[in-house]
């Protein structure tokens, strides 16, 4: 408990999550709403900026899985941080644990928050189904992580770690519809992104601001995602 | 009563390099035991074994019966370990630290008190990132010392600290000492290992070339000509 507390108040005076992982997006959601030219209906009662709110959230999750929690972890592993903490009844699991559930929190309020702003200030409807929509929020959270993780793992060094998880951000924001919404891509694309963790959890997303289950699909890529990328990143970390 | 360390020739190799050949030592309950040697002679390999950081290629070491690679979640309950190298968040505070590693353990000493001891009170609330290397240099024998253990290895106790703060850093070791702890340390300056180590060991490429007080090490003549004497002149084969 006591981990997690310190492990958050230093995400937030770090500033990389709290700035571009929860800041930027929040502001980009503000200018994106408005831009009248997105409030206009695409199809009946959807217009682009809806397609946006979840985007953002996929943005959040994104900068910090892929970016905040590599930098700082790997950060920890070359510094003599994990070591230390070896020579203690915690030892370093811990400290990687507490690291992530502290982005865990920061990212829940950053969903919760968009939401709400998109609702409050510019009327866009909530997720139709609440269930599907936390569901798959949650797994997608757990491949991202589980992505960082192992970006964490295999980088020999914190600046490594932070230039692969910059270079994988962009690609994998590409295919979450951030610059073209995905069902306005070609089609080789559009499949590309459905079996990237982003674009999958976009597809997931869709669904359940339709108000439907999320078909099975979407959520084994991400579950598959999140298994493969734990497994992997356990077997290879280094503590030292 | 039993040793509260033991190292039986223990040999670890790095790739081609021989870091530690044949090292073997005992440290009984309340000692201050220190490690001299010159760069790359194997004292840290040494202490890394101890503190459980390493596994020896051969040999055996116990710390109060348990085997420190093996066993050692069960021995860093009772361990305090200052590493050469080894930072801090940069955005933790020096209260922060202490406070939260104190709370690793169940019977930790006070870290205010601790803290004082170590002139780190007027830092109370830096950055670990903004302090001095010699504040960082407390600060980490502050968290060694925190659990109150009752075995401290300490590697480089007081490089870059300066005179006040050393003798500062001596008073406090001395004082954990009187409450019990066996305390380990590696050092470059003769007069700490004269004025507050009980026994010392000389270690060469390697090896142990002699464990003695400092006064019978250092004979009629000083300390650092005994240290000169029975150390390589060339730069060891680490």
């Amino acid at each position: 408990m006591n981990l997690i507390k310190m492990e958050a108040i230093l995400s937030l005076r770090d500033k990389v999550g709290p700035l571009w992982g929860v800041g930027f997006p929040l502001l980009l959601l503000i200018v994106l709403g408005n831009v009248p030219s997105l409030r206009e209906e695409i199809e009946p009662g959807v217009t682009i900026f809806d397609l946006y709110v979840p985007v953002l959230v996929l943005f959040n999750l994104a900068m910090l899985a892929l970016i905040a929690v590599p930098t700082v972890l790997a950060g920890y592993r070359e510094n003599g941080v994990l070591r230390r903490l070896h020579t203690t009844p915690v030892g370093p699991a811990r400290v990687l644990a507490a690291q992530l559930v502290a982005n865990l929190g920061i990212a829940v309020v950053a969903a919760v928050l968009f939401l709400a702003v998109a609702r409050l200030a510019f009327g866009v409807g909530l997720p139709g189904s609440g269930l599907s929509f936390l569901l798959s929020w949650l797994l997608v959270a757990a491949a991202m992580l589980a992505i960082g993780l192992l970006i964490t793992a295999l980088a020999p060094g914190r600046a490594a770690a932070t230039a692969v998880g910059t270079i994988l951000y962009f690609p994998m924001m590409f295919f979450a519809g951030l610059w073209v919404p995905i069902s306005a891509m070609p089609p080789l694309l559009r499949d590309i992104s459905h079996a990237t963790p982003l674009g999958a959890g976009m597809e997931a997303f869709q669904h359940a601001y339709a108000g439907d289950f999320p078909p099975a699909q979407p959520l084994l890529i991400l579950l598959g995602y999140a298994v493969v990328g734990a497994a992997v990143a356990i077997r290879w970390f280094r503590w030292a | 009563m039993p040793a509260v360390i033991e190292v039986r020739n223990i040999r670890k190799r790095y790739g081609d390099t021989l870091a530690v050949d044949d090292v073997s030592l005992t440290v009984e309950q309340g000692e201050i035991f220190g490690i001299l040697g010159r760069n790359g002679a194997g004292k840290t390999t040494t202490v890394e074994c101890v503190a459980g950081l390493r596994a020896p290629d051969h040999g055996a070491v116990a710390v109060h019966g348990l085997d420190p690679w093996k066993e050692r979640a069960a021995l860093t309950r009772t361990l305090g370990v200052q590493l050469q190298e080894s930072r801090l968040p940069g955005q933790l505070r020096v209260a922060e630290a202490l406070e939260l590693y104190s709370s690793f353990y169940d019977a930790p000493a006070d870290w205010r008190e601790l803290m004082d001891a170590l002139d780190l009170t007027a830092k109370a609330r830096t950055k670990y990132a903004k302090l001095s290397g010699g504040q960082k240099q407390r600060l980490s024998i502050a968290l060694a010392l925190v659990g109150s253990p009752r075995v401290a290895i300490l590697d480089e106790l007081t490089t870059g600290l300066d005179p006040q703060a050393r003798r500062d850093t001596w008073e406090v070791i001395r004082r954990f000492r009187e409450r019990g702890t066996t305390i380990v340390l590696v050092t470059h300056f003769m007069e700490e290992a004269e004025r507050l180590c009980d026994r010392l060991a000389l270690i060469d490429r390697g090896r142990v070339v002699t464990v003695d007080t400092p006064k019978n090490l250092a004979g009629d003549g000083s300390l650092e000509d005994a240290f000169l004497r029975m150390t390589t002149r060339k730069a060891g084969n680490r």
